[in-house]
Formats: C-alpha cells, structure tokens, sequence
C-alpha cells in the first residue's frame, strides 16, 4: 500500500470514528499568512473564514456536527505553507483548508492535502498553476489570470463589436500570459488580431509603436502589462490622435496609472478587467451589513473566505463529511454563496469568473460597468 | 508614406534625447578616459528635480508656460550641475591617479547610492507631472497625416540650441581651449598654468547640466518617472556616445540620432520586440568595421 493510500484510509478512518463517536467536530484549516508582511491578508482570510464558520453553526453545524477553525500560518512563504500543510493533516487531522492566499504557497501545500486527501478551497490564488496541474482536491472561489483575458475578449467581441483589435504586451510572465489568454479567446470568436507586438518594461517612448498602431488602424488596443508602461502608451496614442479604445488588466488598478498617464484626461475612457467587488452581490447583503455593525469592513479578500468557508461546508455536508468525495460532488454541482451561485469545472476553477469591466473617467476614478 | 515619415519624426525626437545624454558620457571620457556610470543616475535625479521644480512654481501660483518652462530648466540645471561636481569630487577626485578599476567601480557605487537614496527618499512609487503644453502641428500626406506635437518640437529646438551652445563653448572660448588642452595632455595642461582639477569638475558640471535639459524635456513630455528611469535610458545614450565616437563631442549628437532613427524605424517597420536587438547588433557591427565610432578617432600610444 503506498504512503498516500495509507493516509487516506486513516484519514477515512479517524473521520468514520468522528461520525460514529459523533462528538468530535470537523476541524478545517484556515491557511494564510497570519504573519509578516502579508498579515493583513491573512486577517482578512481569518474574518471571512471565521465568520462563516460561525454562522454555520449557528444553524446547526455540518449534519449536527460543529465547525472548530484550525489557524495555520504559512506567512506567504513556500517552505512554511509545506510543514503548516503537514501540521494540519498530520496532528490537527483537519479535512479540509480554506486557503492559502499565496499561490506560491498554495501550489506546493496542494501537493499535501492531495496525498492526505484534504479538500482546499482558495479564496485568493489566482495563478494558473494552482489547478492546471490536474489535482482532484483543489478549487478556488476567485478567477484565474488568464480568465481576466477571456472577459476582456468576450467584451471586445460581444460590446464593442470591434474587428480591428491590436494586442500589446511587456514581454513579461503576466502581461505576456494575459494578452496571451486574450489573443486565444479572441481568435477562438473568429476574430483575429492586427498587430502583435511587445514593448520593453523600463521604456517611456513608445511613439514608434504608437505610430505602427496607427498605421493597422486599430480600434482597440489590448494592453497586458504593468500601469508604468500602460501610461505612458496610452498618453501617447492620444497625442497621435488615436480614438482607439484601450483595454488593460489588473495591472493597472492603481492611482499610480493617472500619475504616470500625465493627466486624468488621458486615462477617460479607459477600460480594465478586475474582480467585481464582493460586497454588490444580493445574496451577501445581509453579511456585509453584519460585518460592518461589528466594525469589520469586508474589503479585500474577507467575503471571498467567507463564500470558500460556504463551499467547503456544503461540499462537506452533502458527502457525509468524507473530503474526498466532496471533491468529486463539488465538480458537478453548484453551491450557493455570498457572492453568488458558484460552480466549478474539472480543473477546480469557477465556470463563470467573477471578472467584470470597469473604465476610468477623466477625474482619474474607476467605476465598474453594467454587463 | 505619411508612417515613415511619422518613424522619422518619433526617431529624431528620441535621438535628440539621446544625444544630449550621450555628451555626458562622451566629454567625461575625453577628459579622464573613464565612463561616467552614474551619469544615468543623474539624469534620473534631474527628473525629480523638474517635478520639485514644477510644484514649487505653482505653489507661488505662476502658471504660465514659457515662465514655468524656463523657471524649471534654470532650477533644474543648477541643482543637477550641483550633483555632477558633488560626483566628481566624492567618486573621482579622492581616486585620481589609482587605478582605472577602482574609479570604475566607485562610478558605479555612485549609481546605486543614487538610485537606492532617491527610492529612499521619495519611494519606490511612480510620480508623475502634469502635462503644460498640449497640441500639435499636422501635416496631411496623401491619405494620413504626419504630427509633431509642440512639445516634441520644443524638445527638438531646446536639444539642438543646447547642442550649439556647447559647441561655441568647446570650440571658441577660453574655457574651451582649457577643457580642450587638458584632454590632450594633462600634465603638460598643468604646467603651463592651467588648473586641470577644476576644468575636470567643469567638465562633469557640463555634462551633468545637459543631462538636466534632457531630464527635463523628456519628463515634460512623458509625465511618468520613478528612481529607475535613469538605467535604460543611461545604457542607450552611452551606446550613443560609442556608436558616434567616445569623446567626439559631434560623434555623441550623431550616435543619438542614428540610434534613435534606427530604433523608431525597426520597430515602426519590422518589429518593437526586437528593436533593442537591432540596435545593440548594429552597434556591434560599426565597431567592427570602426573600432573608435563613427566620428571617432583612433587613440595613439603616448610615447
């Protein structure tokens, strides 16, 4: 028998003893960095987590049986997220993680729970790397890098009905992957791009490129990349008279965007992909009421935890509490959460990512658009 | 038709840029036979010092452009020129006569105490000014249009005044002849009653001082700035200065203008990916055939 049947079984073992002895509660991890420089993330992992865990037992439990909450600090560090993993299975014999934030932590700690058989559900992770390597344990409850690109396709197809499409990245693992993602859905729609270039990170003049764009008459410019480049691009296809649209991705949410563009009035108009913010749901109004009458404000990643702690739960309750056939229920169903219905694909990944659009007005704010 | 020529009116803007750096790299090697390796660094600072420069004019609510424009050169170029002699005397002077390899790398600390000093100082964040003038001359060719915007075209008209000015001084004053007799022959020049400490400090001031008018210029024009931006632009203005001959003082505003017109052309034409690559192979391929640039002449052995 190898290592990894030998842990699943014991981990079905001590969890057939828990039904059985039916005191015990279901212990599930919640792994982030509680410390260090990122610990203001892990406290916002925690809040969401711990909140929903106890709203759950509020109504009962898991089948009658109580959340207890397992915190696991990995500070953002690879090495830390693998022995907290261990930590977590070998002697807090949890079944399942919310977390971690990291995807640099959470890759390595999946391997882990994989072998022990422990259900990981991330609310941050976002690297392709997370469920592209065909795990059966691993979901997240937030979009992937590259589906920023899918959005941003469908949006220049469906919307804004363009044919003549200019795809320009920074040459980098992220800018390069997501004009990348776009330019794939883009073609897969039948349209395809009219010029394909990259620029070089560090630059300021970008006028022969600007020039070139012009030249293929583009009426969207798709940018992946960073906003100290994306500024100084966008500025200077204005100053050559060029009405094309200009999409970007998260890389350029940042004030720093306006500073760098020159003037609020080069970035009006602007369009980027970025998650929707997780408080405009129906469905977690009620919560996001409750967080801010105790003085928590669900910023940042706090709700995405708290809709992992509901899937985690809910997978857990319709499986009798086994992780590893909630795994597999949680591949062909759908779970209700604060933000939203959420199914997810074979991967792990949501079908529907929460990425939506927003575009940046000539006071240099941005506001998301309806869809 | 109208996108080449537009290539050519983007390469030569760069290329000006280029080459008012590139005097800062080519008169320092004339005089001491070292490269200046904080001299990107400087120009980095000059662009600080523009923003500073710029806030404090409005702070005293002067708003209009020729006033603010001249207002932020002047400031600029003295407190840019300030940290040109500062350089020499704290990374070159202490070493003059040790070996060229620990000037080389007290240069290069030079570099990182100013990179790492303004991060310090002013954050690692990008900063921003806000654009003063807007708008640009069109021309209509065939279906398209040809446009310098005004700004390009002060940038253009400021580089080859500045250019002209350093020209007269190097070739027909006193302070010229000095600068021009110590690069032939130091000690000779010392002999003879001329004070080759101070026309080396002279010479970094210079050098440094049209780093601070393209350091201007160019934040003008492109707004965005952070304590990096002074490295690729530093590597390319002294690819400049090699491609037209180091310590030719003609050769550096040539080597800016042919780096930028080739790199405006290859990427308009062929590709942006690559044109960093084109660039650094043809520069490659000029030494080979030109060992001293362009307008470089070869050095003899002193005997």
């Amino acid at each position: 028998m190898s290592n990894a049947v030998i842990r699943k079984t014991l981990v079905s073992l001590a969890v057939a003893g828990a039904v059985t002895v039916a005191q015990a509660d279901v212990v599930i991890g919640v792994a982030g960095p509680h410390t260090g420089a990122y610990a203001a993330f892990g406290a916002q992992l925690w809040n969401g987590a711990s909140a929903a865990a106890q709203a759950i037992n509020d109504a009962g439990g898991i089948d009658g049986e109580m959340i207890k909450l397992v915190k696991a600090d990995d500070a953002c560090e690879p090495k830390q997220a693998v022995s907290v993993a261990n930590r977590l299975v070998d002697s807090d014999e949890a079944i399942a993680v919310v977390g971690h934030f990291c995807s640099s932590s959470s890759i390595p700690a999946s391997n882990i729970y994989e072998e022990a058989g422990v259900l990981q559900v991330t609310p941050a992770s976002t690297n392709p790397g997370f469920t592209d390597r065909g795990l059966p344990n691993v979901f997240r409850v937030c979009g992937r890098d590259d589906q920023q690109g899918d959005v941003a396709a469908s949006y220049i197809v469906d919307t804004l009905a363009a044919k003549r499409v200019a795809v320009i990245h920074d040459k980098d693992t992220y800018g390069k992957g997501l004009a990348d993602a776009m330019k794939k859905t883009l073609n897969s729609y039948g349209v395809k791009e009219v010029l394909y270039e990259g620029l070089t990170r560090g630059e300021k003049d970008f006028n022969a490129l600007v020039t070139k764009i012009r030249s293929v008459d583009a009426d969207v410019v798709y940018f992946g990349g960073l906003h100290s480049e994306a500024g100084p691009l966008v500025r200077q296809l204005r100053e050559q008279g060029s009405k094309a649209v200009f999409i970007s991705g998260d890389g350029i949410v940042s004030d720093e965007f306006v500073s760098v563009a020159g003037s609020p009035k080069y970035v009006d108009g602007v369009l980027m992909t970025f998650g929707a913010d997780p408080t405009s749901y129906a469905a977690g109004k009620s919560v996001v009421e409750k967080f801010r009458a105790e003085g928590i404000e669900p910023e940042g990643y706090v709700m995405y935890s708290y809709a992992a702690m509901q899937v985690v739960a809910e997978a857990l309750k319709q499986t009798d509490l086994d992780p590893v056939k909630a795994a597999d229920w949680l591949h062909g169903n759908k779970v209700e959460t604060v933000m939203g219905t959420k199914s997810f694909d074979e991967k792990g990944d949501l079908l529907v990512s929460d990425y939506v659009m927003y575009e940046w007005d000539d006071k240099g704010k941005y506001s998301m658009l309806d869809m | 038709m109208d996108i080449i020529l537009q290539q050519l009116v983007n390469g030569l803007s760069l290329g000006s840029v280029y080459g008012l750096i590139a005097i800062g790299y080519t008169m320092v090697y004339g005089i001491i036979g070292m490269i200046n390796f904080a001299h990107g660094d400087v120009y980095m600072v000059s662009a600080y010092v523009t923003a500073i420069a710029i806030a404090l004019l409005s702070f005293f609510g002067i708003e209009s452009f020729p006033v603010v424009i001249l207002g932020t050169l002047i400031f600029t170029i003295f407190v840019t020129g300030v940290y040109g002699w500062v350089i020499e005397r704290v990374a070159y002077r202490p070493l003059r006569g040790s070996s060229r390899l620990s000037i080389l790398i007290s240069a290069i600390g030079m570099s990182l105490i100013l990179q790492n000093y303004v991060q310090l100082s002013q954050g690692a964040k990008q900063q921003g000014v806000p654009t003063l003038l807007s708008g640009a001359i069109r021309f209509e060719v065939g279906d398209g249009f040809v446009q310098l915007t005004y700004m390009k075209l002060f940038i253009l008209c400021a580089s080859f005044i500045g250019m002209g000015v350093l020209t007269y001084i190097i070739q027909k004053t006193k302070l010229g002849r000095m600068c021009r007799a110590t690069q032939q022959d130091p000690k000779m020049a010392s002999i003879l009653g001329i004070d080759t400490d101070k026309i080396i400090s002279t010479v970094f001031v210079i050098g440094a001082t049209m780093a601070a008018l393209a350091g201007v210029l160019v934040t003008l024009d492109y707004g965005g700035f952070d304590f990096y931006v002074g490295f690729i632009i530093g590597i390319k203005a002294f690819t400049a200065a090699v491609l037209g001959g180091i310590g030719s003082l003609p050769g550096a505003m040539l080597g800016g203008i042919i780096l930028g017109l080739s790199e405006a052309l290859f990427a308009g034409l062929i590709s942006s990916d690559y044109k960093d690559v084109f660039s650094f192979s043809l520069l490659v391929i000029i030494l080979i055939f030109r060992p001293s640039g362009l307008l470089g002449k070869p050095e003899v052995e002193k005997v």
